[in-house]
């Protein structure tokens, strides 16, 4: 997987992406396929001519039509001043931005990848998470930041590491993941117009896949809702929640388990914080198994919060211990062979599935 | 009298005569005690600018040392050992990014690559004066930073292949260049980065010669960064730390004007980088960083002023990048006639038109050279392939650096200093 999305980034960056606005306008009956690409940078067209208040900031957005293309052909629409290139200083724009959003305007900050926030995050935190809550309610913060989050292939350790975990501990934040194209444009319009700081954490693999859109979808009003998460797949046997690049492979290790007599539910969770607990008990009560995937760091890890939720509401229920499936707990290497034992594979989950299972598959380590 | 004319205008950095074109610029600007030394330097114009001349305590020598550029004054910069070096040098990393390149649409190298062509002059130009024991601090366009310093073909090739021969064991990659042996402290990924490293890293030499009272330890460290770093805020906390501690540190700007695809012009209210040092008490000086003779002129007089404990210098390099910001940048926003004004600047012809014509190498010998780093680079590039690829069990180690956190290991010495201390640690 990781072989082909590597010649997938290289080819994107020589693409000419077809624009989003003609696909809309053709309402086929045929289910329509666009890119997660596609659909960030549809949303992001309508709701900025939706609403003028909203522009958008960050590095390479506007000449370079995107460090990941995200942004194309929004410069051209809606000029300089409202699509802004800034200068390499994460803390000083992101806190501009920040500012924007206190003084009224709904400010979409791009982070070239979320590393790069870690230079921003006093004020993602203390600026934009805080403030509604300091000020009793009279300062609310309509930013969003978004960027890709996660792996990508090859990149090292700085460029790799997943932010789900550290913002969404934070109160005050939302923080949102969106999985395919629905997912993106959905949240991400439901982020644009939210009066709440949202964290908006995309992946750069996922950029280039295509999903198939309804029409409804592809209405320019369309939006999903914040804290809600989405049952992909449904199922009996054991219970796999998953965010962003994980719900691919979580679909996958099911079609795999399907083989096997064991029928997965997998649940997309869409949004970190707020967390579905409510969908993920329900789940579980069902099905009285969980696994949870993610792509980053185990200890204190999203998995770790929903197992905790699990354990408290759900505890009778359940009929196996929780698995939790996690990125090693190593800095990313750069090496091939190591990066791939460093993220979470099909075959983990797989594995995990049929140890929740019991079917005796011996106890082996993520790595 | 040609040469000693020429010998007084090449020490720019002795006379102390200041021009000022904007009085009310003069005072805030004066030489003051805090100064220390004599290091003043002359005022010189950016032509690339067109910006009305500023004062300052600040030149750009470039003007300082074309002038005394005359072809009938005899080897008055290099040696012809040093001009060989030099070459050497910058054919090395010229070629060795070449070969990067190549390897990376082979599918031999992956992730994110940094080229550094057209830049050299820079790399070779200060980083050839150091010692061992001297640092280098670098960003995420490293590789030739790491080969000038001495790390080997064969352990950067091989880390970049991601195999457990490279010089960190694949585990780092091309951005994330490390050597201890040659006191290369990196490889970063956020511009800014490298910069409070590399103060801190002269913090610790100055600490060793007055609090550890090593009397001769005079490393100096260099961190090099490049114009869109400019903007950043760290850049201005460690100009002015490393000032006011007079830190034996050179910071080296290599201003290619882009930064990935954003102008230098478009996103700095000054672009006169230069300029910022005498903000912060040190010596600020502009270069021509295609030409590796004024390069090590102006390294020269900024690493002995800082190994004579007299605290930091500014250095701006003009320079070019001829390839785009990585390999997977498709370079489009870049004018093509920008970019052949500044190929036809390339460092490497320029210093073999001065050697042949100083008459200090024949051409022959410099084809001998280029021939030699073709070799070197091939090796590299096949030892790498040969090298095996990291095992299971390293995926695991290094985390810590004392895994078991206990310190003391079974046989009464510290953990750390069993060399064979992260085997056996790592559960797999």
């Amino acid at each position: 997987m990781l072989a082909i999305s590597r010649q997938r980034i290289l080819g994107q960056c020589f693409q000419k992406i077809r624009p989003a606005v003609s696909e809309l306008r053709s309402y086929s009956s045929a289910a329509k396929q666009i890119t997660v690409r596609e659909a960030l940078n549809s949303s992001l067209d309508e709701e900025m001519s939706a609403d003028p208040k909203v522009f958008l900031m960050g590095e390479e957005v506007g000449e370079y039509q995107g460090a990941y293309k995200i942004t194309k052909g929004l410069l051209e629409k809606y000029g300089p001043e409202r699509v802004l290139d800034t200068p390499i200083t994460e803390a000083g724009f992101t806190g501009i931005g920040v500012g924007a959003a206190y003084y009224g305007l709904k400010p979409v900050v791009e982070f070239m990848t979320f590393n790069f926030s870690m230079q921003a995050i006093d004020h993602i935190i203390n600026s934009a998470a805080k403030s509604n809550y300091m000020s009793a309610g009279q300062i609310s913060v309509p930013i969003v930041f978004r960027g890709p989050n996660g792996a990508a292939a090859g990149v090292g350790a700085q460029h790799s590491q997943c932010y789900a975990a550290w913002y969404a501990s934070c109160p005050g934040l939302k923080v949102l993941s969106p999985y395919n194209s629905e997912d993106a444009r959905g949240l991400l319009k439901a982020a644009i117009r939210d009066p709440d700081p949202v964290v908006f954490l995309e992946n750069e693999l996922l950029y280039g896949e295509s999903f198939p859109v309804s029409d409804e979808v592809l209405d320019s009003s369309f939006s999903l809702p914040i804290g809600k998460a989405k049952i992909e797949r449904e199922g009996n046997d054991v219970t796999i929640t998953a965010f962003s690049k994980m719900v691919g492979y979580a679909l996958k290790a099911a079609e795999i388990l399907e083989k096997d007599g064991i029928n997965a539910e997998v649940i997309n969770l869409r949004s970190i914080r707020p967390l579905d607990r409510s969908t993920i008990n329900a789940s579980v009560r069902k099905t009285n198994r969980l696994i949870t995937v993610e792509e980053g760091f185990p200890q204190h890890g999203v998995g770790a919060e929903i197992c905790s939720s699990v354990v408290e509401e759900s505890f009778a229920y359940l009929d196996a211990p929780v698995e939790r499936i996690a990125g090693a707990d190593v800095p990313m290497p750069y090496a091939a062979n190591l990066e791939r034992m460093a993220v979470p594979q099909v075959e983990d989950i797989v594995r995990a599935a049929k140890r929740a299972c019991y079917r005796s598959v011996p106890l082996a380590a993520t790595a | 009298m040609a040469f000693s004319a020429a010998t007084a205008n090449f020490n720019p950095l002795n006379t102390p005569s200041l021009r000022s074109h904007d009085n009310h610029l003069v005072t805030s600007v004066s030489p003051s005690p805090f100064f220390g030394s004599t290091a003043k330097l002359r005022l010189s114009s950016s032509p690339k600018f067109n910006v009305h001349r500023r004062s300052g305590s600040v030149v750009a020598v470039s003007e300082a040392v074309k002038e005394k550029k005359p072809k009938s004054t005899p080897n008055l910069l290099i040696t012809k050992e040093e001009g060989l070096e030099l070459y050497e040098d910058m054919v090395l990393g010229r070629a060795f990014e070449d070969m990067c390149a190549q390897m990376y649409y082979r599918g031999k190298m992956f992730g994110f690559v940094h080229l550094y062509n057209g830049q050299e002059a820079v790399s070779t130009g200060f980083i050839k004066l150091l010692k061992q024991q001297d640092s280098v601090v670098s960003t995420y366009r490293d590789h030739v930073h790491a080969l000038s310093k001495g790390v080997p073909a064969r352990a950067v090739m091989s880390e970049l292949f991601g195999k457990t021969t490279g010089c960190c064991r694949g585990q780092g990659g091309s951005m994330h260049m490390f050597s201890r042996e040659h006191n290369l402290l990196g490889g970063f990924a956020f511009i800014g980065e490298g910069i409070p490293v590399a103060t801190g890293a002269a913090f610790t030499s100055k600490y060793k010669r007055e609090v550890l009272k090593e009397v001769d330890c005079d490393h100096v460290t260099l961190a090099f960064f490049g114009d869109g770093t400019c903007n950043n805020g760290q850049f201005y906390e460690c100009l002015n730390m490393a000032a006011l501690w007079k830190l034996p540190i050179v910071f080296v700007v290599e201003n290619n004007l882009w930064a990935i695809g954003m102008s230098h012009l478009r996103s700095t209210s000054d672009p006169q980088i230069y300029k910022k040092g005498p903000a912060f008490g040190m010596p600020g000086v502009h270069v021509d960083g295609m030409d590796v003779l004024k390069v090590r002129e102006v390294a020269k007089e900024a690493i002995s002023r800082a190994r004579r404990g007299e605290g930091p210098t500014l250095v701006e390099c003009e320079t070019y990048r001829f390839r785009g910001h990585s390999l997977a940048d498709p370079d489009e926003l870049r004018d093509p006639a920008e970019k052949s004004r500044y190929t036809a600047r390339d460092p490497i012809t320029a210093l073999k038109k001065y050697i042949i014509e100083s008459n200090l190498a024949s051409e022959a010998e410099l084809k001998a050279i280029d021939k030699k780093i073709d070799e070197v680079v091939e090796d590299a590039v096949e030892f790498a392939d040969e090298s095996p690829v990291p095992p299971r069990s390293q995926l695991l180690e290094n985390v810590f650096a004392d895994p078991k956190g206990f310190g003391i290991g079974p046989d009464g010495r510290y953990r750390c200093e069993d060399p064979k201390f992260t085997q056996g640690t790592a559960h797999v």
